[in-house]
């Protein structure tokens, strides 16, 4: 009679099969930050310090210093994040706890899908749609209206077409809505229905219920959430790359053109004048790798580290 | 005033101020959602409005027009499929191997937690940063940008999402599924294989589509990994066109015909990735409520 006997063999080998594909993949983690480090070497050995504090970017001299790509970077990362996070979050608390479920499923679905919907879209849309609107509507207005040599007069002053750091900004806004929105949803969503019931019975109103009583509930993960989004405004490539005006400059101002670091590379890698250009935008990428990793290795520690007070 | 008036006076004061707070904070999670879908609803007409005029059967049946020229998005069309279709079989082929070992074989160890971290932050990693370390591990040794090349930055950005989706759904069956399974005299490979990976068909099914639209418009990996390539071409070894690299180059153009084209294929992508996504949910639900 044949058994079909457990062989252990088959297992062992099936279980190695697995812990090598994870291995696999945390070999390309590790190739990821070698590949960084190993190209971007030679520019930052090159360059010291100063590739970090210069914003002379000039590959015809061969002079490479990250300082405006990488204040690009963080500057329309926080802008963007700053307009996004109060709509999300009005957005999340609307759907979770006012609008009436029926129409709020089909809404969270609606704002669900658009954040999978590729940035190279909203790209378009900033170059061909907002800019022109943007150039016409507020910066010559406000260029016309600003008194020469004001604050505002500063912080307006541009080329009038739209692509700035203003506007890459509100489209970094536009693209990471929907996700904060949604995760924010299904963080209160979590939210134990005896809390929420149990202060609807004290005689909270709903402002007090989601002010005082949820969002603390989610605090931690909430954050995360944030810094997630935080982390794909950082890294993102197409949506700026349109419309952001490629200028290595350190940003002086809001209407002026600027570059972050995943523009200049998208924009400059192909065409690499040589050896140094390469090195300089891998170090680029190590930055923006070391900016991101921090990020996100925050948010997702604070991910999940809820459940009432403690 | 009494005291008592003047108690009854202060407590009608807090709850008129605490309705208008409640009130104030209402209208403006209101104004917020309709800000919100106001914003989304805007791009979302202008890339049917201007994709649905710029489709029509060329851009489907005709390669890249020289500038001036009637052309369609034929050579894009297929590149994509190609590099997409090699990318999720090596993403899939890891990421459930990989996820299967998180669920079933690692978890508790310290292992397990650190891969699982460092999977999130893959996920969310910055994909042009993949499209750099490919550069340096494919293109640049062998001098040349290649489909090949293209399709594995694609990969690498799909299996952290495919891991992450297996071991969330192998996680969901039963444990005495597995004893069963065991019962019958199964070693745990085989549970594993005939039993677990076959009773999460749906829910796999589901991650194998979430990472199909995480790729599927991805441009920043392929723009130094596959470059572009005007003709229909389906050799791994050499550069290769992409939905999501064309619309870049024809988007960024002058020519009024290249930018049409852009807004068809940047619908094209949009539905692609939405129906993808839509059919996930509708698996995920059907495997949910069985």
């Amino acid at each position: 009679m044949a058994v079909l006997a457990p062989s252990a063999a088959g297992d062992r080998l099936f279980r190695s099969l697995c812990l090598a594909a994870v291995l696999a993949m945390m070999a390309v983690l590790g190739g990821l930050i070698g590949s960084l480090l190993w190209g971007g070497w030679p520019a930052l050995a090159h360059f010291g310090p100063g590739f970090f504090t210069s914003s002379t970017w000039d590959p015809v001299a061969g002079q490479f210093g990250a300082a405006g790509p990488v204040a690009g970077t963080l500057l329309t990362a926080f802008l963007a994040l700053l307009l996004a996070l109060p709509v999300a979050l009005g957005t999340a608390v609307f759907l979770a706890e006012i609008c009436p479920q029926a129409i709020a499923r089909w809404l969270a679905i609606a704002v669900e899908l658009l954040a999978g919907i590729p940035s190279i879209v909203y790209g378009m849309w900033g170059l061909f749609v907002l800019a022109p609107w943007f150039a016409r509507h507020v910066q010559v207005p406000l260029m016309a209206a600003a008194t020469p040599g004001s604050w505002l007069e500063r912080m307006v002053t541009g080329v009038p077409n739209g692509a700035n750091i203003c506007t890459a900004s509100l489209i970094l806004a536009v693209m990471v809505l929907p996700y904060i929105a949604a995760i924010l949803r299904e963080l209160l969503l979590s939210v134990p229905p005896a809390m929420r019931e149990a202060a609807y019975g004290l005689g909270c109103t709903r402002s007090e219920v989601v002010l005082r009583i949820m969002l603390p509930y989610v605090r931690n993960s909430a954050i995360g959430a944030v810094m997630l989004g935080l982390g794909r405004a950082l890294g993102e490539t197409m949506a700026v790359t349109f419309i952001i005006g490629n200028s290595h400059n350190f940003p002086r101002s809001l209407f002026g053109a600027g570059s972050t670091i995943s523009s200049t590379i998208a924009n400059e890698f192909n065409e690499a004048t040589g050896d140094m250009h390469v090195s300089a935008l891998i170090a680029l990428g190590l930055v923006l790798f070391a900016i991101t990793f921090v990020t996100i290795a925050a948010a997702r520690l604070l991910l999940g580290r809820d459940g009432g007070p403690k | 005033m009494t005291r008592a008036e003047q108690i009854a006076r202060q407590g009608r004061w807090l709850h008129a101020r605490r309705k208008l707070a409640n009130a104030v904070f209402l209208a403006g999670t209101a104004l917020a959602t309709a800000i919100a879908l106001t914003a989304l609803a805007l791009i979302m007409q202008t890339l049917v409005v201007n994709g649905l005029a710029g489709m029509d059967l060329a851009v489907f049946t005709m390669s890249q027009p020289v500038q001036g020229m009637a052309g369609g998005l034929l050579n894009a069309i297929i590149g994509s499929l190609v590099m997409c279709a090699i990318g999720m079989v090596i993403a899939l082929v890891i990421g459930i191997l990989a996820g299967t070992w998180l669920a079933e074989y690692g978890d508790g160890t310290r292992l397990a937690t650190v891969v699982r971290f460092l999977n999130d932050i893959l996920i969310s990693a910055p994909s042009i940063l993949i499209g750099l370390f490919v550069y340096e591990l494919l293109v640049a040794p062998f001098h040349g940008f290649s489909a090949l090349a293209g399709a594995v930055a694609l990969a690498i950005l799909a299996v952290p999402v495919a891991t992450r989706a297996t071991e969330d759904i192998l996680r969901l069956q039963p444990y005495a599924l597995r004893e069963a399974g065991m019962a019958l005299g199964a070693d745990r490979g085989l549970v594993i294989r005939a039993i677990i990976w076959r009773a999460s068909r749906s829910g796999l099914m589901t991650g194998a589509l979430l990472s199909f639209a995480r790729i599927s418009g991805e441009t920043a990996p392929l723009i130094f990994t596959s470059l572009g390539n005007q003709f229909v071409s389906t050799r791994l070894t050499q550069p290769i066109a992409a939905l999501p690299t064309t619309i870049f180059q024809f988007g960024m153009s002058g020519d009024d015909n290249w930018r049409r084209l852009a807004w068809a294929g940047a619908l094209l992508i949009a539905l692609a990735v939405l129906a993808t996504n839509v059919l996930g949910r509708a698996l995920m639900r059907r495997s949910n409520a069985k």
